[in-house]
């Protein structure tokens, strides 16, 4: 969505030159009474309206005159995964949760048409918040499978608004994905930015456990209790991370338009690392400035916008923090670019703080310093020194069970890459890993940055206690195996991408 | 007694083979209260089709009545995907197995097959009544094993082939009344769920026909209502991938 200025200039004058419609005037002439936002009737030849899959938005309509969009959208039930091996069948606007991006012009007339799949079990509607109208358009489209409705309505108001589906019982529609956001630009546009992206959080209930393999079917008592197994941004969990994530460049302008479906739940979002420069918050007029976390009701949507200054993976999350480490409520921003240092450093010392709370928490990484220091260090005490190590340093991105984030942060239980290269991690920890690696057949492509903080024995240590826990294949590094490691510049990654 | 009522209906519908049963009716607490608040409907005694009626039988109907055949049907009673995944006007083919139940069908040519076996539509109640069985009981709408099973039908995507009728029978020996195929009833356009859903006591409702004044009574049992929804949003001449139908009787007289 990188818009240069040659296109923009060029799509501005397209309007003009093909149609030669003057710009609209300040108030609407035939109208008898003034209507806010009424910018008349529409003109030109009715434009088909572009609609985008998420994480997408569609291009600025680059318009200064009211015109009449045609906004097709169909409905399409379909089993879709929701977590890795987890499948659930969403209701879907147009194929995806969320459903299609609609960007249209305030003031335009939208006709709008609600297509029911003929292979649908169910009769459908569209509530879009954006109309005024009783039902916002719920009541003129319910809509049996194989068939379609029509109805138009004006964009009066300007902002981001939730539609939804509005069909008995509303909970369970909304709960199965129905849901999306439409655009209505004010009439001057958006200030241009460098990209656009369309991120929407809900909460999902199903009767089997978080992760629980399979297809999972609805769950109307969780439903209703507001007990939701999954919480997603963009229906399924890793749906922005890996491959997926949403990318930048470092002194970039991003514009979020987030939106929350719930059904129930309310979005606390914030991007770790960042600090949103603008919000409208609730989709509203207004601009608030300098952000840290934004709050989306449910059925409510924001317009978040920030520069990126400092490359690196950020995490869009909702910070009810459980939901986004327990039941999936995690997204990617990657950030390429030069560092920045005046910025930000990276970790400048690391220096021994033993608080209160450290002799007995390390009391095993004190016997193996003492140990070692005798000759006699032993591979138990290795383990016990390298699980205290492990919790204070690794169980951060790698979970203290050593799980990991799928699509975000490698597993090093039972790991595939441990398995095959035992002695590969002494490098990765010492010099970070960028880039590919696949681990448990499932790719990551993140950063971790060098551990250097760490001398040799705790490397050694940490090291030990991975291999000998969670599955994986045993064994044990020695201090002068980290120290050779040390002494050789970095490994070429061994895929590059 | 039974015994004889039962033999007399068979020798009444061996044209067509179909099997009807007795339901006693009695006082029900349907979904959709007598007085839209919360009196129960009374269901008199009727007979049942036990089960839906499949391709086969509905392909020697249109043969016997070539007025309901997909080429000469008239467009008022049946909408352009009428039998449209029939092989042709007069031959089912692969996508119309004669054992699976009929679909793309019209409330029109289901009521017209049900007077060829001198019986008519269900009613809602009726069939609501019916449908509150399970294997065991005559009313099992309370236990969630029983929502249970309507809503694994609900989460299944369309698309995949329909099984042949014949599943399991319930308490009354009615079969394939959940988990197959949606159903028209006599009076589907008398339900109408508002089509926002939201706006159950919005004064305008009486706008509508009477009936829409009905209230959904048990909110909770919402896997029923959405049959109700379903129905509510069809016309009488359209035909879905997922609805067919069966037949009802009145009771026999006492004899």
């Amino acid at each position: 969505m990188k818009l240069s200025m040659f296109s923009s200039l060029l799509l501005l004058t397209l309007p003009f030159s093909c149609c030669g419609l003057a710009a609209e005037a300040a108030a609407p002439s035939a109208a008898s009474t003034y209507v806010p936002g009424d910018f008349g009737p529409p003109r030109g030849d009715p434009i088909k309206a572009f609609l985008t899959s998420p994480p997408h938005v569609p291009a600025p309509t680059y318009r200064n005159y009211p015109a009449k969009v045609v906004v097709e959208l169909e409905v399409i039930e379909k089993e879709m995964p929701i977590s890795e091996g987890v499948t659930y069948t969403f209701w879907t606007f147009g194929g995806t949760v969320p459903g299609s991006f609609i960007r249209v012009r305030q003031g335009d007339t939208v006709e709008f048409h609600l297509k029911n799949n003929p292979n649908n079990k169910m009769p459908h509607n569209i509530d879009l918040h954006g109309v005024t109208g009783p039902g916002g358009g719920a009541a003129s489209s319910f809509t049996a499978p194989g068939h379609e409705s029509q109805f138009t309505f004006k964009a009066l108001n300007q902002g981001i608004y939730v539609y939804h589906c509005a069909t008995a019982p509303v909970g369970m529609h909304v709960g199965n994905g129905m849901y999306g956001l439409i655009l209505i630009e004010p009439p001057e546009g958006l200030p241009p930015v460098d990209h656009e992206y369309y991120v929407m959080q809900g909460d999902f209930y199903t009767t089997g456990k978080y992760r629980e393999k399979g297809l999972q079917p609805f769950d109307m008592e969780k439903a209703i209790d507001e007990k939701p197994t999954y919480v997603l941004f963009n229906g399924a969990e890793g749906s922005l991370t890996g491959d997926k994530a949403l990318t930048a460049k470092t002194n970039e302008t991003v514009r979020l338009f987030i939106g929350n479906g719930g059904p129930n739940l309310v979005s606390s979002f914030h991007v770790i690392g960042e600090i949103f420069d603008r919000v409208q918050q609730e989709g509203g007029t207004r601009i608030q400035e300098n952000v840290q976390t934004t709050l989306i009701p449910a059925g409510g949507a924001a317009i978040v916008e920030f520069h990126t200054q400092v490359p690196g993976s950020y995490v869009l999350v909702d910070h009810s923090i459980f939901r986004a480490f327990n039941k999936g409520a995690l997204a990617i921003l990657k950030v390429d670019g030069p560092e920045d240092k005046t910025i930000y450093s990276g970790k400048e010392v690391d220096s021994v703080y033993l608080g209160d709370r450290s002799a007995p928490n390390l009391a095993a990484v004190t016997q193996a310093t003492k140990a070692a220091a005798a000759g006699k260090l032993t591979k138990d005490e290795q383990i016990k020194a390298g699980q205290q190590l492990f919790a204070g340093t690794c169980s951060v991105c790698h979970q203290a069970n050593g799980a990991g984030v799928p699509g975000v942060f490698p597993p090093l239980a039972k790991s595939s890459l441990l398995a095959a290269e035992p002695k590969r991690p002494i490098d990765i920890v010492l010099h970070g890993l960028t880039g590919k690696v696949t681990v448990n057949a499932q790719d990551y492509n993140s950063v971790m940055p060098p551990m250097t903080q760490l001398n040799d024995d705790e490397i050694a240590n940490i090291l030990t206690f991975v291999l000998n826990s969670w599955g994986n294949p045993g064994g044990r590094v020695e201090a002068d195996e980290v120290a050779k490691v040390r002494a050789q510049p970095a490994a070429k990654p061994a895929a590059a991408h | 007694m039974r015994a004889l009522a039962s033999a007399l209906l068979l020798l009444a519908t061996q044209a067509t083979g179909a099997e009807y049963l007795p339901l006693p009716g009695g006082t029900f607490a349907s979904v959709l209260p007598a007085d839209a608040k919360d009196a129960d409907v009374i269901v008199l005694p009727f007979r049942l089709r036990t089960e839906p009626v499949t391709n086969a039988e509905f392909l020697a109907f249109v043969n016997a009545h070539v007025e309901w055949r997909r080429d000469h049907v008239a467009s008022v009673f049946a909408e352009a995907r009428y039998l449209s995944h029939w092989q042709s006007a007069d031959a089912l083919g692969a996508n119309a197995l004669p054992a699976q139940p009929v679909i793309q069908v019209s409330w029109f040519a289901a009521q017209a097959y049900c007077e060829s076996e001198h019986a008519r539509l269900p009613t809602w109640s009726e069939w609501e009544f019916a449908a509150a069985a399970d294997a065991t009981r005559s009313d099992a709408r309370k236990d969630p094993a029983w929502r249970e099973q309507i809503l694994s039908w609900y989460s299944r995507p369309s698309g995949t082939a329909l099984a042949n009728v014949g599943g399991p029978a319930n308490f009354y020996g009615v079969r394939d009344v959940h988990g197959l195929i949606w159903e028209w009833v006599d009076d589907f356009n008398a339900l109408l769920v508002a089509s926002d859903s939201r706006d159950q006591n919005d004064p305008d409702r009486l706008k509508f026909c009477g009936a829409g004044a009905l209230n959904l009574r048990d909110r909770e049992n919402y896997a029923v209502l959405m049959r109700v929804a379903m129905l509510s949003s069809l016309k009488a001449a359209d035909t879905t991938n997922n609805i067919g139908f069966r037949c009802a009787m009145p009771a026999e007289a006492p004899r």
